[in-house]
């Protein structure tokens, strides 16, 4: 009950605001966040479906790469700095549009992934040279060091997890924005620009990881106090915790780094085909591209399913069995769904007992319960493609 | 007298067992309950049900040794009732008890407190 992290814990900018609320306290990634307020997950879930939740996700790596000598010419410049991360990455990054975000993926040599992260052109041609990159709280350290060792000489990466990062989520995010930064609710999805907010600026891209509408707002940390109290005020707004983050993402189906993501699984096992740019596969340019550009081909062990489960949640780790009792895969995210008030999960299993439909089982507690392996998103996606206004 | 351990069940005076309400507060949201059987035999000690939180599942001990005369069958279709009234609609389990003198071992409501403040 402790309000003080333990010493080898960082704090975010507004740990205080979370303890004020409520918070329950608990370590993440390094960092001391709420896993809920007093409302609890459920309730917390469902009011982000039903109206805007806000969370705090100052924990993740948020950085920006920028060319060192620019030559003023924007295109130039961009292809410029998409040459410094491309070898890292398996995204077509030099043919992002001013202000467009891609979803990609690190790669290591074998073709698995060191982690999955957002990187983003910049709107205003005077950042041109410049990319907004996101990336996980786990692997932070490790990704901008691989980052900043590849950009050696011609780029430097600037981190931005000394700010508040935050998450607003919900169907009800864009009337909550319109109230205060009007002119961010002109972004479609997968776009970011730089806003004024009294006298600072705030980065705001139309994203996040709940399947919801909703933005992501960086802002610096003497201003973030009175950021995340002005979304609060609003009574469409309440904070939600890690524990409602990971149900609504789990719901929509996105794959968690470390969980469903690791050095061994390639995009491909994991379905996230749309994250290795045409360009790139046809260039056969990337880390791993040679697994990958076989698992492309058909040549793939595992692929990631999507899971009903009868009765309790089946958690990470439990084993996933085909119909005759025979092992044949793993959960690796799994758990109660309040939106659809059933267990669901995400998992790993040969590509023949991976078609929707499929009957599987899974193991808990050394009892077997029938499972079904189903398409996802488990609960579908309401992402605004195009400003709405 | 209701008898408590250090794990956070309850045991009433005619047997009942469920989970503290500091014990649902701790959990959050409870989501699956996993019963035992009716004429299960039990030690003390031993895991006699699961209640599952949306974040992870908890082990439920028998509090003393004995034979599971009841189950809340509530609980399959209303798992939260352990968190809006964990000390009485969100009852897990009846116990006949093998030897009364067990609840001797447990705390009282005032050790509890104490554990728990």
């Amino acid at each position: 009950m402790a309000d003080q992290p333990a010493d080898d814990l960082k704090t975010v900018v507004l740990n205080d605001k979370h303890v004020a609320l409520g918070g329950r306290m608990v370590p993440f990634s390094g960092y001391s966040l709420p896993v809920q307020y007093p409302a609890g997950i459920i309730a917390e879930h469902k009011w982000t479906r039903e109206h805007a939740g806000l969370f705090d996700v100052s924990h993740m790596g948020p950085s920006f790469l920028v060319l060192d000598d620019k030559s003023g010419d924007g295109e130039a410049d961009h292809a410029a700095v998409a040459e410094v991360v491309e070898p890292l990455i398996c995204g077509d990054i030099k043919g992002l549009k001013p202000g467009q975000i891609r979803y990609t993926l690190l790669l290591n040599d074998q073709g698995g992934t060191h982690d999955d992260l957002m990187i983003a052109r910049p709107a205003s041609e005077g950042w041109g040279g410049a990319l907004y990159i996101v990336v996980n709280a786990g692997t932070k350290e490790a990704d901008f060091q691989r980052i900043a060792t590849a950009a050696l000489g011609r780029a430097t990466l600037n981190r931005s997890d000394h700010c508040a990062l935050l998450a607003l989520q919900g169907p009800e995010a864009a009337a909550v924005i319109d109230a205060i930064v009007p002119a961010a609710v002109e972004l479609g999805f997968m776009h970011y620009a730089s806003f004024d907010w009294r006298d600072t600026k705030l980065v705001i891209s139309r994203s996040g990881y709940t399947g919801e509408d909703g933005f992501e707002i960086l802002v610096d940390p003497e201003h973030a106090a009175a950021f995340w109290d002005t979304l609060l005020a609003d009574n469409r707004v309440k904070p939600i915790g890690l524990g409602a983050r990971d149900s609504l993402r789990l719901e929509a189906g996105l794959p968690l780094y470390g969980h469903d993501l690791d050095e061994t699984i390639s995009p491909v096992e994991a379905g996230l085909n749309f994250a290795i740019s045409k360009r790139r596969r046809e260039a056969a340019d990337f880390p791993g591209a040679q697994r990958i550009l076989a698992e492309l081909g058909g040549v793939l062990e595992r692929v990631r399913i999507g899971l009903t489960v009868e009765g309790a949640p089946a958690r990470e780790g439990a084993a996933i069995l085909d119909q005759y009792g025979a092992e044949i895969g793993v959960v690796t995210s799994g758990g109660f769904a309040p939106t659809l008030s059933r267990a669901i999960a995400i998992g790993f299993v040969p590509p023949d007992h991976a078609a929707p439909g499929t009957r599987l089982q899974v193991l808990v507690r050394g009892k077997t319960q029938a499972a079904e392996a189903v398409a996802t998103p488990f609960v579908p996606h309401r992402y605004v493609r195009k400003a709405s206004k | 007298m209701t008898k408590f351990t250090k794990d956070h069940e309850y045991i009433t005076a005619d047997g009942t067992v469920g989970i503290t309400p500091y014990a649902q507060e701790q959990l959050g949201d409870i989501v699956y309950v996993e019963l035992p059987k009716v004429g299960q035999k039990l030690k003390a000690g031993d895991e006699a049900a699961v209640v599952e939180s949306v974040k992870a599942a908890s082990e439920i001990y028998s509090p003393v040794s004995g034979t599971v005369t009841a189950v809340n069958d509530a609980l399959s279709g209303e798992p939260g009732l352990i968190n809006t009234s964990p000390e009485t609609d969100g009852w897990i389990f009846k116990l006949d008890l093998d030897d009364a003198g067990e609840l001797d071992g447990l705390m009282d409501a005032a050790a509890y407190a104490e554990l728990t403040k």
